[in-house]
């Protein structure tokens, strides 16, 4: 085990401001080379020629934000996941891979768990079903 | 044992780098990764059309240079020469910088990208979950790109890339995990070094839940990298180019950029993790044996060594990168619902039951993989009948 050693990360650092130089170099050099004749058409949101209507930046679909809560979820316990993953060959060696198999075992239930509980609550359908089930009595609550 | 690039170029030449030395090798390896990348990115959108030119039986781009291959130079001074519209009612800066943060994610993910046992940037020993992590840029660059344009085309786009990457990242985490849970350890080098040259010593042949896992990973990718049958945030056919809509010139191409360099990246890392890397048959890549048979001196060996792990391991990436493309031009694209339903239904239950599978393997047989067992078995039922 070598000690902590943030040298290993200078070219991380390196590649970003790569990224950056060539991003920030190319829009500022392009002005010399590239034309600049705004108008206010050209510069409205494009709407295949209709006149936009209102901002974008309006309420948005509340499924895509279950969807992030869900991911958070798995997302969280991926992570917790990974040193035990890392670890599992050294214990298989000494040969109690069993209990690092039991703990991941259990700590896949909880997972399992959680999205048994999603998908029974109807979270993963995009189109969800109670709603199409209240169909018949008001059919403007519907998606 | 950090087989990073400058302590493998110290023990090519035997000379103590001094950390100057090592900045200026750092700086001079990631320019040099930079380009490469850069040309492979711009290559790929002339495979892209060449490629999907045959599938569909025409020529493709065939007038600027032999075959048509400098189109995308061509391209290049054309969208330099264009105008870069910026709409009055979009977020400025995050309009500016989210190309950047694309172009960063993918750039910074090339640092652990294991192209041979030497030429490896930087060898972080959370190799993989580094990757994962900046990878994750790129979902908020495009994230962003949609919402900064305020569009509703770029909003729709933004909305659904965002939904797609974070999905997506679970199946492809799941598996990544299971992968780590062989090797037995996160770096690029360790998860290259347990595998070995010849296909059964791969993961995706070591047992048969990897098996699967390489397919549940793969799909993972490609919908990761926003490419066809996944290519929702770009739907050309409805949101009329997605996130990227109110982009033009330069702003544009970055995106461009960011994807297909994204998308030989994550082959190269589906290449490293399931498909061996950079491992040459029986150890031809340490340069040993080469030495041994030819004798010489002992960098021409070596040398040797590492072309021909960089064959192996850009044989393998194109190779995939040529399946990604050609499954663009070959399945429609997905609906938003199957999409969802695809990745919470059928992808993430599949890489969970991989992962304990996995691990049940690794427990009960102790890390060999079906080959070796198989042998064992016909070996211990006594070794006849050939």
């Amino acid at each position: 085990m070598s000690s902590f050693n943030l040298d290993v990360y200078m070219p991380v650092l390196i590649l970003i401001a790569f990224a950056v130089v060539m991003v920030v170099g190319v829009l500022v050099a392009g002005i010399l080379i590239r034309p600049q004749n705004p108008e206010e058409l050209k510069l409205s949101p494009y709407e295949c020629g209709e006149e936009p209507v209102g901002p974008a930046w309006s309420n948005f679909n509340i499924r895509f934000y279950v969807t992030a809560l869900v991911f958070i979820i798995f997302d969280v316990e991926g992570a917790l996941m990974f040193p035990v993953a890392a670890v599992f060959q050294k214990f298989n060696k000494i040969g109690q891979g069993g209990v690092l198999f039991g703990t991941l075992f259990l700590f896949v239930a909880i997972l399992v768990v959680g999205i048994v509980y999603c998908w029974k609550k109807g979270d993963l359908d995009w189109v969800r079903s109670y709603q199409v089930a209240n169909d018949d009595t008001s059919k403007k609550e519907v998606n | 044992m950090n087989s990073s690039i400058v302590s493998f170029l110290s023990e090519m030449t035997n000379f103590e780098f001094t950390s100057l030395h090592a900045f200026i090798i750092f700086g001079i390896a990631c320019f040099l990764m930079v380009n490469v990348s850069a040309l492979i990115g711009g290559l790929g959108t002339y495979a892209e059309r060449k490629i999907s030119a045959d599938l569909q039986m025409r020529q493709g781009p065939n007038r600027v240079g032999p075959f048509g291959i400098l189109q995308f130079l061509a391209d290049g001074v054309k969208l330099l020469l264009k105008e870069i519209i910026i709409p009055t009612q979009a977020d400025k800066v995050l309009f500016l910088i989210s190309p950047l943060l694309c172009l960063a994610g993918v750039f910074a993910t090339l640092a652990v990208l294991p192209i041979s046992s030497g030429l490896i940037l930087t060898d972080l020993n959370i190799g993989i979950l580094y990757v994962l992590g900046v990878s994750s840029l790129v979902g908020v660059g495009i994230f962003l790109g949609g919402y900064s344009s305020n569009s509703k085309w770029s909003m729709l786009g933004g909305m659904r890339g965002a939904a797609q990457i974070i999905s997506y990242e679970v199946p492809v985490t799941l598996c990544i995990i299971s992968i780590v849970l062989m090797a037995g350890g996160l770096s690029m080098t360790t998860l290259v070094n347990e595998q070995g040259g010849l296909p059964h010593q791969w993961y995706i042949l070591h047992n048969p839940f990897a098996f699967i896992g390489f397919f549940v990973f793969f799909i993972g990718i490609l919908a990761e990298s926003n490419r066809a049958p996944f290519d929702l945030p770009e739907a050309e056919s409805e949101l009329v180019s997605g996130y990227h809509t109110e982009y033009s010139g330069m702003a544009f191409s970055f995106f461009a950029l960011a994807e297909y360099i994204e998308v030989f990246v994550l082959c190269g890392i589906s290449a490293t993790l399931y498909l061996g890397g950079y491992k040459v048959p029986f150890e031809l890549g340490s340069g040993e044996l080469i030495n041994s048979t030819l004798g010489g001196p002992e960098f021409i060996g070596k040398g040797i060594g590492q072309l021909l792990q960089l064959g192996a391991f850009f044989t393998k990436t194109f190779l995939l990168y040529y399946v990604v493309i050609w499954i663009r031009w070959t399945l429609p694209r997905l609906r938003v619902d199957q999409l969802v339903s695809l990745c919470w239904k059928y992808l993430t239950p599949i890489s969970i039951i991989n992962l304990i599978g996995i691990a049940a393997w690794e427990w009960i047989f102790k890390g060999q993989s079906i080959f070796n067992l198989i042998a064992s078995l016909l070996h211990s039922s006594g070794g006849g009948g050939h």
